[in-house]
């Protein structure tokens, strides 16, 4: 079993205790690493109905089986699983850079943290030693400054660390953790389950060889990699960068605008791609092991936000553009640069910021409560509301709960207004003319999402009628779903997708060659399908329904009005339910959304079999909503 | 010691990163360890990367220095340079890890073996360096230190042909 470690940290914060545990080769085989043996390690070391800041729920960190070895894009990637205070249900979120090497290097396919320290502690990983450090000198910090703080006070600049920001301190639900700076595991809230320990940072030094089984086998696959990698299937991330997609969705009518008012922002070509590297783009990096490069890093070259050098892609900048009505691209840098600082979801904050101005506009929100004149367009209120919302000060204070819960507590019609799947905010797609996407964003089992399913790209490429719920469309997201959760299991960057021309097979390729464990593309096309019944496992058993496969109200209740080719469109309940049904079908699972019993023998699932025993014989029981604690 | 005669120090090529082009991705610290060592490990490559800033990267190797400071330190005669290719040829029976080398070298291309505790030093893979055949920005390069002030000549005149075509007002 080469490519893993072969051993879990486990970390008990309230004690102090540390110790390792083999890593079981039939685990490891069965949910791959990232977060497919995250969610499983969470699962198995968790109780039911946990408060997510409770001291007793743990967070997973894991690596993927590619992690450490030269794989392009596969070498670095790492990933967080908690129960999420977003969702209520199971959060995970990858990322990548440099962290996920160091921490293989160190010797580990996962560490679980227990507990709760006493005081602020960040974790040292020095390869075997483990070290519980003093972190009072670092609360407060940004994670750029904490990860600097770091290297200076252990005396070694190579030491890669991961880190959370005021935001996760504060319990913001949105908060994420960064890592080497610039990347981030931002979605579902999970660098506030670390903040809710106590633990700062986990810094990691690692000297350990990363062995393969054969070199030439694999440098083959390597060599094959990067010439695809140079090719038309990398192109978009090495030229442009995800930015390219402002004007392509907004020449389809599909960039929500406004907080999914509209669908086309006037205006476009001031935040495009285009603009974006001619005017500010001043070098495109790249993480460890990868042969793309796309970390596009943007310095703004005047006016009152000069000098702010940060990286930036689609979904922040949309979330705090469009979204929030706003076209000037260096208040959106600025934007980007301060969820770094504090440690929020860049799209997140971006989706609960425009949530307040919806509000604003509509009238439930006085300028008072608001503390701001929170109108569309207002970018220099963006930028106060991004740090009035990590910092929970003020108004900012009920928009730290995330859009979903800030809705519970403003009342009235607000609730309305907060476009969220699952409590989670909404990323910059119109799934109100992409409903395919429409159906992957609503069974997405981390809320909604574009990274779960990618089920936009049919609806965007023109291979499906996209304004239309049709059979069929169940199996289109289920394929997705199940490649996406290998990507975030064996770790490889979601850029390089199309580099894989072989889908599964050309992954089992690669996991066989670092693992030297043989699995052929139906093992791991099975292994996507068991993680992405895990997933769904794990929400049942936190009480998530058919009910929570939601879609936001507006997407449901107000039509795109712009004028173009997706005018008049929405997703109705008949729609979503046609969807839903399609798509449970195909994944064998009844009705109500829980797999039965035959799918997850079929899966060698068995012994998860108790989660849904009891639901599936008594459905009314299934049917409870679940209740959203603070 | 003696010295190289100067006709040969113009033939030796180095590896050479161009920091415009490096994204700091490592592929050349992979690469190497695989190499020399059948594994990976950033610790045992002969060329390591630096990023000080997101804007600011750079892989180092020998710089094959004439006359090399490494060689004048070592205090046991472990280290010698080739003539031929300019390598610092590594003694593992003399080298005892005292790393007076390592401090010599003003560019930190010498690094410690973690288990061995001899130093290393890139040895140019026998005249095709694999970091350079691998590295995926064309970053790395194998060349003459003539060649080298000719790429920055070439650098340079682009430079300035752009800013006198623009001041004409043409978009070079």
């Amino acid at each position: 079993m080469l490519g893993y470690a072969g051993r879990i940290l486990h970390v008990d914060l309230s004690s102090g205790k540390t110790w390792t545990e083999p890593l079981k080769e039939e685990l490891a085989k069965k949910y791959i690493g990232g977060i497919g043996l995250g969610m499983r390690l969470y699962l198995d070391h968790s109780k039911p109905g946990l408060d997510p800041f409770s001291p007793e729920n743990p967070l997973v960190l894991t690596t993927g089986p590619l992690s450490g070895s030269m794989v392009p894009t596969g070498g670095n990637g790492h990933a967080f699983v908690s129960k999420s205070p977003q969702t209520f249900g199971v959060g995970e979120a990858k990322a990548h850079g440099h962290f996920g090497t160091e921490l293989k290097r160190a010797g580990y396919d996962g560490v679980i943290f227990y507990g709760k320290a006493e005081k602020p502690t960040y974790l040292w990983i020095d390869d075997d030693a483990i070290q519980l450090m003093d972190a009072k000198h670092l609360w407060g910090k940004t994670p750029q400054e904490t990860e600097d703080a770091i290297r200076k006070e252990l005396k070694d600049y190579y030491i890669r660390v991961a880190c959370i920001g005021v935001a996760g301190e504060k319990l913001v639900r949105i908060a994420c953790v960064m890592n080497d700076k610039s990347r981030a595991c931002g979605r579902t809230g999970l660098g506030a389950v670390m903040g809710s320990k106590n633990l700062k940072a986990i810094a990691v030094r690692g000297s350990k060889d990363i062995a393969i089984p054969n070199k030439d086998r694999l440098l083959e696959l390597v060599k094959q990699q990067h010439e695809r990698m140079k090719g038309p299937a990398a192109r978009k991330y090495r030229t442009l960068g995800t930015p390219e997609n402002v004007l392509v969705l907004n020449a389809l009518g599909a960039m929500p605008t406004d907080n999914f008012t509209g669908a086309v922002f006037h205006g476009a070509d001031k935040i495009s791609g285009e603009y974006l590297n001619e005017r500010f783009v001043a070098k495109i990096i790249g993480c460890s092991s990868c042969a793309m490069r796309c970390e596009h890093i943007t310095v703004v070259p005047e006016g009152p936000y000069k000098g702010t050098t940060t990286r930036i892609e689609y979904e922040p900048l949309w979330a705090m553009g469009p979204n929030c009505g706003v076209g000037n691209l260096d208040a959106i840098l600025k934007g980007m640069d301060l969820s770094n600082q504090y440690g929020v979801d860049a799209i997140s904050i971006g989706g609960i910021i425009s949530f307040a101005m919806d509000l604003y506009k509509n009238g439930i929100i006085s300028k008072d409560e608001a503390g701001l004149e929170l109108n569309f367009g207002n970018h220099e209120a963006v930028l106060e509301m991004i740090k009035r919302v990590s910092m929970r000060e003020g108004f900012g204070d009920i928009l730290a709960e995330g859009a979903k819960i800030a809705a519970e507590k403003i009342g009235k019609d607000a609730a309305k207004y907060a476009v969220h799947i699952k409590g989670v905010e909404m990323t910059g797609y119109d799934i109100r003319g992409l409903k395919t996407a429409a159906l992957g964003y609503a069974v997405s089992f981390r809320g909604a999402d574009h990274n779960r399913h990618g089920a936009y790209g049919p609806d965007v490429a023109g291979k499906v009628n996209r304004f239309k719920a049709e059979k069929g469309r169940g199996k289109l997201v289920k394929e997705t779903e199940d490649l996406y959760t290998i990507i975030d299991s064996i770790i490889v960057c979601k850029f390089s997708r199309g580099t894989y021309f072989k889908g599964f097979e050309d992954l089992a390729a690669l996991y066989s060659a670092v693992t030297g464990i043989e699995m052929n593309s139906e093992e791991l096309r099975v292994a996507g399908e068991r993680i992405n019944n895990l997933g769904r496992l794990i929400n049942i058993r936190e009480g998530l329904t058919r009910k929570d496969d939601h879609l936001p109200w507006k997407v449901m209740n107000v039509p795109i009005p712009d004028e173009g080719p997706s005018k008049g469109s929405f997703v109705s309940q008949e729609d979503l339910d046609l969807l839903l049904d399609d798509y449970y079908e195909v994944r064998g699972w009844n009705k109500e959304g829980i797999p039965a019993l035959e799918k997850l023998n079929e899966l060698g699932m068995e012994d998860l079999a108790y989660i849904v025993k009891d639901k599936l014989e008594h459905p009314e029981k299934s049917k409870r909503k679940i209740k959203t604690e603070e | 010691m003696a010295a190289v005669p100067k006709a040969e120090v113009a033939k030796w090529k180095m590896v050479s990163c161009d920091p415009d082009k490096c994204t700091g991705c490592a592929v050349c610290e992979y690469i190497c360890s695989l190499t020399k060592e059948n594994a990976f490990s950033a610790q045992k490559s002969r060329i390591r990367t630096m990023r000080l800033h997101p804007l600011i990267n750079i892989s180092i190797a020998c710089r094959l220095c004439s006359p090399a400071p490494c060689v004048t330190a070592c205090p046991r005669d472990a280290l010698k340079q080739s003539e031929q290719t300019g390598v610092i040829m590594i003694d593992d029976e003399k080298c005892d890890g005292c790393s007076w080398c390592i401090e010599a070298c003003d560019y930190g291309a010498i690094t410690l073996h973690p288990e061995k505790k001899v130093v290393r030093i890139c040895d140019l893979c026998d005249g095709d360096p694999q970091c350079v055949k691998w590295c995926p920005e064309e970053a790395l390069d194998f060349v003459t230190k003539d060649i080298l002030s000719q790429k920055a000549r070439i650098a340079v005149a682009k430079k300035l042909f752009k800013e006198a075509m623009e001041a004409s007002g043409v978009k070079a």
